[in-house]
């Protein structure tokens, strides 16, 4: 066993530090967080020095690197800015349902857009009235001559209003029993007849990423943009979720530590009755028990990467990492606000913006109750 | 049950309070959080209605009212979700100052105004590099033949963009006992050296219009000094008692409101099934540990209140009361989100700008931190 990172890990882990570093701008963060809006010369920039397409095969023109890379990524970004970060993050958010899956003319026509920043993407799951249950979706495909035709209504689409390609989770057989085995994911371009997006929501965290409701009506798609076997799109989406899941513990572990980093700072230089706050025995421990959470989410995180690199990922991994990264990262951005007090609680002091991002993560491809059921699953089986 | 006696006067104060709140305040909420800020015109029309300072004296225009009164107004500002209209502090923390320590004069001159709504108050303590650690102000006051000069700069200031008095603490340069150097002086607002800073962007209360102050050889008349020269510490000391006690208060009620929603949300909310997520296992126990968290908060704090309105010495359970229960609303917040899932991160949801609001709870008035620290002094430890 070897915990260390090799040598072109820590390369990059330094590229993209000194990326963030040089390009995030705390104002501009501030600014476009209010308007809710990404900037899109920096998903351009990072795409263009490969940060983005680091885990893509280099046939779409990705780095040809893993998850685990990507990961690094992941946690260096959100660290210097969990908003930006984890916006960066996600700009392809669900295209690696076609870099895994996809015929390679697909992958060739969006995925070199994508690595490039010049195309971001989305994934359309869920639907009204069912919660997290994508045990029935009503959004249904239908063939047409050499075409799909698209029907049903998505809801709570990250960047569904800006997103240039949905991946979308349709029923392609309604007699399908059990009816996940007659599902399939489509690849659908924005702007298409036949689609509205409305709803755009106010966020909580991750306000570079609004939500979206996404209305197919009659939505023609050409036939190739099936994306991988139909029927299985269900099997698909479960695995994209365990992959994103990695790439969101990922960003709470950078959420977590940027958060942690800024409290550090802080502790060593305000002084309140008469004493540096790091030298009272209370702000000792509860740096002491941050960094260590800290320290126990990033093994759990870099282990299901590392897994998922060679094929070694089980659902439960990932939603062991993505549930345990993103309760750290609550749990170590509320005590940095609490550490910096009133300030903490200012916008300027950023670390209010870290937590409603930790928040984020915390819900977003599940809530805790959701990774619990995956992983009790999985470690029971079935029962005789 | 019921440790807290509401007699039917109450009943109905509160019921009338509820129907004003649905009527003047509750539909402008959403306005009030874009623009940052409360109209005074909404202050004035709780004046008017009875609901600002219920304590008050008839003799300036109140109505007399025991606690009780300022307890049912605590809790159901903090059911309109929002907290712009920061009538607590200004009735049940800041107009106790002038009504406790003030003159006869300041009291004519000041208390009809706070009741009416006209007079809009804050309490300016903390500063840039003084929080909960009071005794480091920076913040001065210097006798000049009839006049008091007073310099410094206070942040944090809730009411600060609003505030037509605002009660400042500052040092007597020349008094060295740390504890007998602050003074409290009433400054009006258009006094020239009196600007108002930046409305500071936080994470939650955007509708409150929490601001920095600067004083800058601001000369206020000497009889604005209210009570006695030297005696801010101990006026501050005992006053805060209250003041933590009313964010206990405050948050209590907004934990069992978010409850409320969540179990509301749960029963109406269903699996692709049909199955309503309340009837879900985890989310049962989930919801049945946070209603019994917030049932002891409850009983803790109508205890505390009785004791609190019986004049007992209630320093150590009031300390306790505003940790605890300013943490729990952190606790609830955060794992009634989880229940509501994606949709508690928009906006849309009322859980989303909750959480935000309550995050300060256990920062202000003392952080939680602090509130240990007085209660371990207090039990000798």
């Amino acid at each position: 066993m070897d915990f260390k990172l090799n040598k072109s890990q820590k390369e990059i882990q330094k590229a993209a530090w000194e990326f963030a570093r040089g390009e995030f701008d705390k104002e501009v963060i501030m600014e476009l967080s209010k308007e809710q809006k990404i900037p899109d010369d920096i998903v351009m920039k990072s795409g263009e020095l490969g940060f983005i397409g680091i885990h893509y095969s280099e046939d779409v023109d990705g780095g040809g690197m893993g998850l685990f890379e990507h990961i690094l990524v992941c946690e260096t970004f959100c660290r210097k800015d969990s908003t930006l970060g984890s916006a960066l993050m996600f700009s392809g958010y669900a295209a690696e349902c076609i870099l895994r899956n996809g015929e390679k003319s697909l992958k060739k026509k969006f995925l070199p857009q994508i690595v490039d920043g010049q195309l971001t993407s989305t994934g359309a799951f869920l639907e009204p009235k069912q919660g997290y249950d994508l045990s029935k979706v009503s959004t249904t495909a239908d063939p047409n001559g050499d075409d799909w035709v698209i029907n049903g209504k998505k809801i709570l689409v990250p960047c569904g209003n800006t997103a240039g390609i949905y991946v979308v989770l349709c029923q392609t057989d309604a007699d399908a029993n059990p009816s996940t085995a007659g599902m399939s994911l489509m690849l659908v371009e924005a702007g298409c007849d036949g689609i509205s997006v409305d709803n755009v929501s106010q966020k909580l965290g991750g306000r570079m990423m609004p939500f979206a409701d996404i209305t197919f009506e009659n939505v023609r798609v050409p036939g190739s943009n099936l994306i991988g076997k139909q029927g299985n799109g269900y099997a698909l989406t479960q695995n994209f979720f365990a992959e994103n899941r990695i790439q969101i513990a990922g960003q709470a572990l950078g959420t977590a530590q940027g958060a942690f980093d800024r409290a550090l700072d802080y502790v060593k230089q305000r002084e309140q009755f008469g004493r540096k706050l790091a030298q009272f025995q209370v702000t000792r421990h509860k740096l002491a028990d941050m960094a260590s959470k800290i320290e126990a989410a990033r093994y759990l995180t870099y282990h299901a990467a590392w897994c998922f690199d060679n094929k070694k990922i089980e659902a439960q991994q990932a939603s062991m990492a993505k549930m345990t990264a993103a309760r750290t990262a609550m749990e170590v951005t509320d005590e940095a606000i609490q550490l910096l007090g009133g300030y903490g609680y200012m916008t300027e002091y950023e670390v209010e913006h870290f937590f409603r991002d930790a928040k984020q993560a915390e819900i977003f491809q599940g809530p805790p109750t959701i990774q619990k059921d995956i992983i009790a699953d999985s470690i029971i089986g079935k029962l005789k | 049950m019921d440790i807290l006696h509401y007699t039917d006067e109450h009943k109905t104060f509160r019921q009338r309070l509820k129907t004003f709140l649905a009527n003047e305040v509750t539909p402008h909420v959403d306005q009030w959080e874009k623009d940052h800020i409360v109209p005074k015109k909404a202050w004035q029309k709780m004046g008017k209605e009875g609901f600002l300072c219920t304590w008050a004296s008839p003799e300036y225009g109140g109505m007399d009212g025991d606690f009780l009164y300022s307890v049912i107004v605590a809790e159901e500002m903090a059911k309109t979700n929002h907290t712009g209209l920061c009538s607590m502090l200004h009735s049940d923390i800041v107009v106790p100052y002038i009504n406790s320590f003030g003159s006869d004069e300041q009291k004519k001159k000041y208390m009809p105004g706070c009741i009416s709504g006209d007079i809009i108050t804050a309490v300016a303590m903390t500063e840039p590099d003084a929080g909960s650690d009071l005794a480091g102000m920076q913040a001065t006051a210097e006798i000049d033949g009839d006049e008091i000069i007073l310099n410094g700069s206070k942040t944090f200031i809730t009411n600060g963009i609003n505030a037509d008095l605002v009660i400042v603490a500052a040092k007597t340069p020349a008094e060295e006992n740390v504890y007998q150097a602050v003074s409290l002086y009433l400054v009006e607002d258009g006094t020239p050296g009196f600007k108002r800073g930046r409305q500071l962007d936080k994470m939650g209360f955007y509708s409150q219009d929490t601001a920095e102050l600067f004083f800058s050889n601001c000369r206020i008349p000497k009889e604005n000094i209210l009570g006695q020269q030297g005696m801010g510490f101990m006026m501050l000391m005992e006053k805060l008692q209250q003041e933590r006690l009313m964010c206990a208060i405050g948050g209590q009620a907004a934990a069992e409101l978010i409850l409320e929603w969540t179990i509301d949300f749960c029963k109406k909310n269903t699996d692709a099934a049909g199955k309503p997520i309340s009837k879900l296992q985890a989310n049962q126990f989930a919801i049945v540990e946070m209603v019994t968290e917030v049932k002891l908060g409850r009983a803790f704090l109508d205890k505390l209140i009785a004791e609190h309105v019986a004049g007992e010495n209630v320093v150590v359970e009031t300390s306790l009361a505003k940790y605890w229960i300013t943490d729990l609303d952190n606790r609830i917040a955060s794992r009634c989100l989880d229940l509501f899932g994606d949709f508690g991160l928009t906006e849309d949801c009322p859980i989303a700008r909750a959480m935000r609001d309550l995050r300060v709870m256990s920062i202000f008035a003392g952080t939680n931190e602090v509130m240990k620290g007085i209660a371990a002094k207090f039990m000798g430890l």
